[in-house]
């Protein structure tokens, strides 16, 4: 086959996979935790809990987090929360936290219920957009962020993602220990490109 | 569908569009109505006007008050009963291209002459793996009472 035509074949390929499949980066699982040296620091920030109670992300320091962008009314992100409840249960004496960002617009009012009907056990927080612009602007949900022990970003799921995909990871993420004692500082620049996902490179990385 | 939708859509980061028919004619006394076409994004479907859950957001279309038509019902097509991947039962939704009906009264003391009636349509979309915050789009419906 010649270079020319197989070229045409891999393009055809290509063009008919984004026809049938999508190339939107909404649909982009992240496969595997990036390498150390291709993570950037999770921004900081500082939220309220049911309680009233301010949480911030450097609060979690040393500790392998598990962040939640989601919202009552997602599906998907419906799907996810028992596994993340499970790990919660599993991993809590190993260093490691979930912590859930709900995006409804009505705050705690549509929270609180839900949390209580589902017996969600790990912490939740209400966002906002402020929040969301600072990972990037969210704009699919769920969006969940891995966070290693040095409070930097391993991983970036947008959209229902494997459970044992989440498992696998948190596992390698639990076996290394922190390189800085686990500081979270900074704050991620500001977004731009997809329509979908604008989580702008720098704070991803390569999915 | 047009070609030029894809466009439309990607204006706002909509999933939906709603565009009211070129000029709703209403006589005084009477009541009248407007078909909505809607069209939802391909690959992308809204809640219906009836959710299958309490926690769903549903499809609603509200007119702002002023205008010389008096809103009433709103007509929602049947829905449809879709199974996805992140839902253990079909839920009740709305795809593709479909019409609202909107109705109104016209006062017998109303006005005679042109007018516009603005509503918003506000709906909250998922395609199979992720939703979407809920959103709103403008219907602006031009009438004239006779």
């Amino acid at each position: 086959m010649s270079a020319l035509r197989l070229g045409a074949v891999l393009l055809t390929g290509f063009v008919l996979g984004c026809v049938i499949y999508g190339c939107s980066p909404a649909r982009v699982k992240a496969a595997s935790l990036k390498p150390d040296g291709e993570r950037h620091t999770a921004p900081d920030f500082a939220l309220k809990d049911a309680d009233g109670k301010t949480v911030r992300l450097s609060d979690y320091k040393g500790k392998v987090v598990l962040l939640d962008f989601w919202a009552t009314y997602c599906g998907p992100c419906k799907i996810e929360i028992p596994w993340f409840m499970d790990f919660e249960r599993k991993h809590k004496d190993q260093g490691f936290s979930v912590l859930g960002i709900d995006m409804d617009d009505e705050g705690w009012d549509a929270v609180k219920p839900f949390v209580s009907d589902v017996g969600i056990n790990y912490r939740i927080v209400v966002g906002n957009d402020s929040t969301a612009d600072k990972f990037g602007g969210i704009e699919a949900l769920p969006t969940t962020f891995l966070i290693d022990r040095d409070g930097k970003i391993a991983a970036v799921h947008v959209g229902l993602t494997s459970k044992s995909e989440f498992e696998n990871a948190i596992d390698q993420l639990l076996q290394t220990p922190p390189h800085n004692g686990g500081i979270i500082e900074g704050r991620a620049r500001p977004a731009g490109g997809s329509r979908r996902v604008s989580l702008p490179a720098e704070l991803v990385g390569a999915r | 569908m047009c070609l030029c939708l894809p466009s439309l859509w990607a204006q706002g980061n909509q999933y939906l569009i709603a565009q009211a028919p070129g000029k709703l004619v209403a006589k005084r006394g009477a009541s009248a109505e407007a078909k909505i076409a809607v069209s939802v994004e391909p690959g992308f479907h809204v809640n219906s006007n009836t959710p299958s859950d309490a926690y769903l957001i549903p499809l609603k279309l509200t007119w702002a008050s002023g205008g010389a038509l008096e809103p009433g019902e709103i007509v929602f097509p049947k829905p449809q009963m879709e199974k996805y991947e992140f839902s253990d039962k079909p839920l009740s939704v709305f795809t593709g291209d479909f019409d609202l009906t909107a109705k109104f009264k016209v006062p017998a003391g109303a006005s005679q002459g042109p007018g516009i009636m603005l509503g918003k349509l506000r709906y909250q979309a998922c395609n199979n793996n992720s939703c979407f915050p809920p959103k709103t789009v403008e219907v602006r419906l031009s009438y004239q009472v006779q």
